[in-house]
């Protein structure tokens, strides 16, 4: 079977380096602007909430953040099983990338909703909150993930042992998902309604929708960012790199 | 505008929750911006070593 | 089916013959569950209440400290690269090891939990439920354990992390066990949470000793 060009290109660590630096500035562009469009129509132009007046705002940076964090660790579980199956280093620099990235974001999405929660459920923490357990969860997921890596000096042995805890946990991510949700559900608390919209009025399902994608492609564009720096720290003895720093008078 | 930054009272909770996610975005590019100029400053020490000490470090194989 | 056994009874042997380590995960049970009304100073109902949650809680922890004795200590000897090499399959003999850890270090933890349960004012009426509960869920902790042991079987000081790596992912095993005993004490039916938890019970046997070999496989190179 002969494999398109662009699969070998995406397996060479020189040129996705160059495609990162031509790419990561516009997907830099366009999650500042959407950022900016979808936080002043948040925060200006959509109207109070008829439950919980200006407070419900949090509404669009919370969930997109959550949500974002949980697809952070697919893509760093995606990625670190392609390279465990077809050896690409690349693809465990990728794992390796998003995993920090993802972890901040679940940790910013536990910190966002708690904010939330004080002045809407009067506390900072409800352990029996289905979200809180599952990004909980996640955190330490990413946290195990990052602490497997670093106790292995061989960064091969460290990529291949962190691809498996990863394919692990991506599989056990729907299942403490909805063990937790099933685990709430016997509990008949107040607290799913709050964060719950069945019904989500149109001036807020724009700016909701617009930071969804703005944080997206935050996190590609965080992605793309960060790789780079991995590809440099992962290829520092090779001519190609060699070349990079001494053409910039090195 | 105080009654737009007061957001009805939970002011404190709503620009609290947006700083913290503007802080975790800007924490995320300055620290790759700082791995990746770290690693080109590694790799041009190791660069300068070769040359000092004539001695390869080039691997052959990729 | 000859080598499985094999390998089952060599582990249960070399168990016997140390009894004192195969002893401590259960003296740590029992210490950690007699700590919590220390700790709590229940009354008798919060006894009850508390009971289920302490002991599942307990049996958790307790079921990492057989670790070294899992992949570790075969690891240092050399003898777990002469199984890795052995005609057998590595899935076989990862299947068989962690069915010696099940027999050493879980059933007899599973023995003493009718006795703590007691002392935690639990009715007799519940405990075939937990019986029930246990049984299903501790093939799967089994399986986590061995995962969390054979990614660290490479590292000098593995077993410092692996309570990080394994008990989250042993989340929904305490869920549904401890919901389960729960309905059986309130003499609810606990036919949902114990069908779940054989679910994932048959899902980690049927895929874990894939994930572990593969482990075994990095970590002794």
């Amino acid at each position: 079977m002969r494999l398109p060009r662009w699969f070998y290109l995406l397996g060479s660590p020189p040129f996705v380096y160059g495609l990162a630096g031509k790419v990561a500035p516009w997907l830099g562009v366009v999650t500042c602007v959407l950022l900016a469009v979808g936080g002043y129509w948040g925060l200006v132009v959509a109207p109070p909430d008829a439950v919980q007046g200006e407070v419900y705002r949090v509404l669009f940076i919370h969930p997109q953040i959550a949500y974002v964090s949980v697809m952070a660790y697919v893509v760093m579980a995606f990625a670190a099983a392609v390279g465990y199956v077809w050896r690409m280093k690349l693809a465990y620099a990728v794992a390796a990338t998003a995993a920090p990235i993802g972890a901040s974001f679940t940790a910013c999405a536990l910190a966002t909703g708690s904010l939330w929660g004080r002045p809407t459920w009067g506390t900072f923490w409800q352990w029996t909150d289905p979200r809180i357990m599952s990004e909980t969860l996640l955190l330490f997921l990413f946290l195990g993930y990052l602490a497997l890596r670093a106790a292995f000096e061989d960064r091969d042995k460290a990529d291949r042992v962190s691809a498996i805890l990863a394919v692990v946990g991506v599989v056990d991510v729907p299942i403490i998902h909805y063990s937790v949700i099933w685990w709430n559900s016997l509990h008949q608390g107040p607290s799913i309604m709050k964060l719950d919209k069945p019904s989500i009025a149109p001036e807020m399902l724009t700016p909701f929708l617009i930071m969804v994608v703005a944080f997206t492609t935050c996190f590609f564009w965080l992605l793309l960012n960060g790789l780079r720096g991995e590809i440099v720290e992962r290829e520092r003895d090779t001519r190609w790199i060699r070349q990079l720093v001494e053409g910039t008078g090195g | 505008m105080s009654e737009f930054l007061r957001m009805g009272g939970d002011g404190a909770y709503v620009w609290s929750a947006y700083g913290v996610t503007l802080a975790v975005l800007a924490l995320n590019v300055w620290w790759a911006r700082r791995r990746h100029q770290s690693a080109l400053e590694r790799a041009k020490a190791s660069a300068r070593d070769e040359r000092v000490s004539k001695r390869p470090s080039v691997r052959q194989i990729q | 089916m000859a080598p499985f056994l094999t390998i089952v009874l060599r582990d249960v042997r070399i168990a016997v013959r140390r009894l004192g380590e195969a002893a401590n995960p259960l003296l740590f049970f029992v210490i950690v569950t007699t700590l919590f009304p220390l700790a709590l100073s229940p009354s008798a109902d919060e006894m009850r209440e508390v009971g289920t949650g302490v002991l599942w809680v307990s049996a958790l922890l307790s079921s990492l400290l057989a670790l070294e004795g899992l992949f570790r200590s075969d690891a240092d000897d050399g003898s777990l690269e002469q199984l890795m090499l052995s005609p057998v399959p590595l899935g076989v003999t990862v299947l068989a090891k962690i069915a010696a850890h099940w027999l050493i270090t879980i059933l007899p933890l599973i023995a003493l939990v009718p006795i703590l349960a007691l002392s935690y004012s639990m009715p007799i009426a519940a405990l075939p439920t937990m019986f029930y509960a246990l049984l299903l869920a501790t093939p799967t902790l089994s399986v986590l354990v061995a995962l969390g042991a054979a990614l660290t079987v490479g590292l000098r000081r593995g077993g410092a992390i692996v309570g990080l790596l394994v008990l989250p992912l042993t989340a929904p095993l305490l869920i549904f066990g401890t919901r389960a005993t729960d309905f059986g004490l309130h003499e609810e039916p606990s036919a949902g949470p114990l069908y779940l938890l054989a679910a994932l019970a048959a899902l980690a046997l049927a895929l874990g000793p894939v994930a572990i070999a593969a482990a075994l496989k990095v970590g002794i190179e």
